[in-house]
């Protein structure tokens, strides 16, 4: 065995007359070791593929029987009874699935513009690192304890807010409330309103590190150059870094879209599932594919878990399309093309 | 109009001595601003609240504060320093409350959990497991160190498989840089954003349904695995893409192989990066309860053996419990968050430990072995 790769030869390319580069190509030879090494790196990266085709195909396999005894229906029923041979269908969940992760996102989004602004340009340089530590702790804290949280402390206090804005504000479709029940506070916990505050917090770490990044590659030159013109501190973030982050903005709203569509236990605690699709966000009731999987499960025979099957088949799908998206938008404005200059 | 950027008076009255240009400067007169602004929002909340506007309770006091303060201040700097400043004054607030409003929850979170946890946590809450615990009985009977073994188990195996297939898939993007890597990057990216009940779901189909297996511990950490791959992946990739260049270079010109100078050269450099990346990824999973809802079970005594039979965790023993109606086994949940979340915390701070050296700094320990050596 040759004791190292020597670089072979040195192909010395002069292109013709105009153009005067010299190109210098090293031929590495590679010894049977870092073939090894090259080829066992290769393959556990494609496992990575594999696990992704994987999880597809299980899915699918295990999900077909039920979407063949629904057809159609599955996209469009609401109700959710396949153990007893009733219908099923994901026709109110996922209406349910994306309201909560919108009222999760309108509350994350601008929290981590705000967080994101405050770390790469107004906070001390001193605690900038502090700031990053927390929010990645705000990552870390597992979404089980947030459910809890929101279940016993957050949930009885939230709800005056939701009863202010169905009384204040219920002529907009999102905030009315039955006038069967009065608005009296019982009918305000568990629902959508809730739900979305407490998966924000899980959004927040996600959009915020994402947006961090990308605000933190604003030019400096035009950073400066705002500063040197006489603008002030705002007039630099409006002018230079927000334009510059909008990449960011974008792909990180995106990225914490996909987490919040995917969240579970949180949803699970908080929610009283609800199979009928309603406009109102802060009357109780709501529901998720995470969640109906978590709640199902245990109590499911064979069909249902094939239904419950084809659910999670459907919210990987709808993760995986949001979250190549977002990446792909993410990736674009990090490479510097959202920039000219 | 004045400028934000004004030089300091000693760099304008002797030009000759180079002094630092400080961008931010916050004059007497803002701070008061501020403190007069805050007092007298006090004041004029304490007067319309609760007689005029239509809130009430303590959040309703400090909305109102907080809005007359905004309106006051905003007023204060537009007389003192004109429109332009009183506008970034008001972002500069907006600002603020953005990031209070993220950091606020997490201290309250934790407060609360450990407000609620502490009551019941005994030493025996580590050693006991719930074999003769009813539900009626005392919170302090009992304990979870079922679910805690459990959990330690399937997060020492779920890493045991994505540690080092993470940190070669890593090597493959930044090191090996094949063919595959680009397309690899982008699909690491989309599992890092499979659903945790999905990972639960596929290792259901797979290893349970289609393999007939049981749930057992294993089938948990193998559920945990897959959320932990993307994860650990991901941060190594970071992690060794802060290796400089010249590094490798050096190595390969000195005459070493591709597979001396990742192992030799780019591993050690970032080492303490790939240790914070494989901590952090363990702090995440250890909180993971959905997948393990269909994977492993659930028990209240204990079973040492993941491959064989029901194993509990410690997030799913505290989602069964809070669920009961009765006190004592709420309180029981309550504990078992609360040593969820120490356990948490305390891998993170681990982690911040060992991740805010830099590559050049040594240990104690690590410059103790390198004397040994001789070396240092």
């Amino acid at each position: 065995m040759p004791k190292s790769s020597q670089v072979d030869e040195i192909k010395v390319s002069l292109l013709d007359q105009n153009d005067s580069e010299v190109r210098i190509n090293p031929v590495i030879r590679r010894n049977r070791v870092d073939q090894v090494y090259r080829s066992v790196a290769a393959v556990s990266g494609s496992f990575v593929f594999l696990v992704m085709a994987l999880i597809g195909g299980f899915l699918l396999y295990r999900g077909i029987d039920a979407l063949r005894i629904s057809g159609w229906g599955f996209i469009t029923e609401s109700q959710w009874a396949p153990d007893m041979g009733g219908a099923f269908g994901i026709a109110s969940l996922l209406p349910y699935t994306f309201s909560i992760a919108f009222v999760a996102l309108f509350i994350a989004v601008p929290v981590s513009i705000a967080t994101a602004l405050f770390i790469t340009e107004y906070a001390p340089r001193r605690i900038r690192r502090f700031l990053t530590a927390t929010i990645d702790l705000l990552a870390a804290v597992p979404s089980l304890i947030y459910g809890l949280w929101g279940l016993f402390y957050l949930q009885p206090r939230i709800i005056t807010l939701s009863k202010w804005l169905a009384d204040n504000l219920g002529f907009v479709p999102f905030f009315k409330v039955n006038d069967d029940f009065g608005t009296s506070l019982g009918v305000f916990p568990s629902s959508t309103f809730v739900a979305g505050v407490i998966v924000s917090l899980m959004v927040i770490p996600i959009c915020t590190s994402v947006m961090r990044e990308v605000f933190g590659q604003a030019p400096p030159g035009e950073r400066e150059g705002a500063m040197a013109l006489g603008g002030t501190r705002w007039g630099v973030v409006r002018d230079v870094v927000l334009p510059f982050g909008q990449g960011g903005i974008i792909g990180g709203s995106m990225l914490g879209l996909g987490r919040a569509l995917g969240e579970t236990i949180a949803v699970t605690l908080i929610i009283s599932p609800s199979f009928d699709a309603k406009w109102s966000i802060v009357e109780q009731g709501s529901n998720s594919i995470a969640a109906l999987i978590a709640l199902k499960f245990s109590e499911s025979t064979e069909t249902g878990i094939s239904a419950l099957m084809a659910a999670g088949l459907a919210l990987f799908i709808i993760t995986l399309l949001v979250n190549t998206a977002a990446s792909s938008v993410v990736n674009r404005s990090r490479s510097g093309s959202a920039t000219e200059i | 109009m004045s400028f934000a950027l004004r030089r300091n008076k000693t760099t304008s009255d002797t030009p000759d001595t180079e002094s630092k240009i400080r961008i931010r400067t916050i004059e007497t007169i803002d701070v008061t601003v501020m403190i007069g602004s805050a007092i007298s929002a006090f004041a004029l909340s304490q007067l319309l609240y609760e007689t005029i506007l239509p809130v009430s309770g303590a959040l309703g006091f400090l909305l109102t504060w907080y809005v007359f303060f905004i309106a006051i201040s905003w007023l204060a700097v537009r007389e003192i320093r004109g429109t332009v400043r009183a506008k970034d004054h008001l972002a500069r607030v907006a600002v603020w409350t953005g990031a209070s409003l993220a950091i606020i929850p997490l201290v309250l979170v934790v407060l609360y959990v450990i407000g609620k946890g502490y009551h019941s946590l005994r030493p025996q809450f580590f050693s006991q497991d719930q074999r003769y615990v009813g539900a009626l009985s005392d919170s302090t009977e009992g304990g979870g160190a079922h679910a805690i073994i459990g959990t330690l188990q399937q997060v020492g195996i779920a890493s045991l498989i994505a540690v080092p297939l993470g940190i070669t898939t890593a090597v493959y993007m930044n090191e090996v840089k094949g063919r595959l890597a680009k397309p690899l990057r982008t699909v690491v990216d989309a599992m890092s954003a499979v659903p945790s009940i999905v990972a639960g779901l596929f290792i259901y189909a797979a290893w349970i349904l289609a393999l007939g297996n049981q749930q057992t511990g294993l089938a948990g950490s193998l559920a945990l695995s897959v959320l932990f791959l993307p994860t650990v992946t991901r941060t190594a990739e970071v992690v060794l893409r802060l290796v400089p260049g010249g590094l490798r270079e050096a190595s390969l010109a000195l005459g070493g192989t591709e597979w001396r100078t990742t192992s030799r050269v780019v591993l050690p450099t970032s080492r303490s990066g790939l240790v914070t990346a494989v901590i952090l990824g363990v702090a995440r999973v250890i909180g993971e309860t959905a997948p393990l809802i269909l994977t492993v079970g659930g028990a209240f005594i204990m079973n040492w053996n993941p491959l064989a039979g029901k194993q509990d965790s410690l997030p799913f023993f505290v989602f069964r419990l809070i669920r009961f109606p009765q006190e004592a086994q709420i309180a029981r949940a309550w504990t078992g968050a609360l040593v969820l979340l120490i356990l948490v915390l305390v891998l993170f701070v681990i982690a911040r430990a060992i991740g805010g050296r830099g590559p050049d700094n040594i240990s104690r320990l690590k410059k103790r072995r390198l004397k040994r050596k001789g070396l240092a």
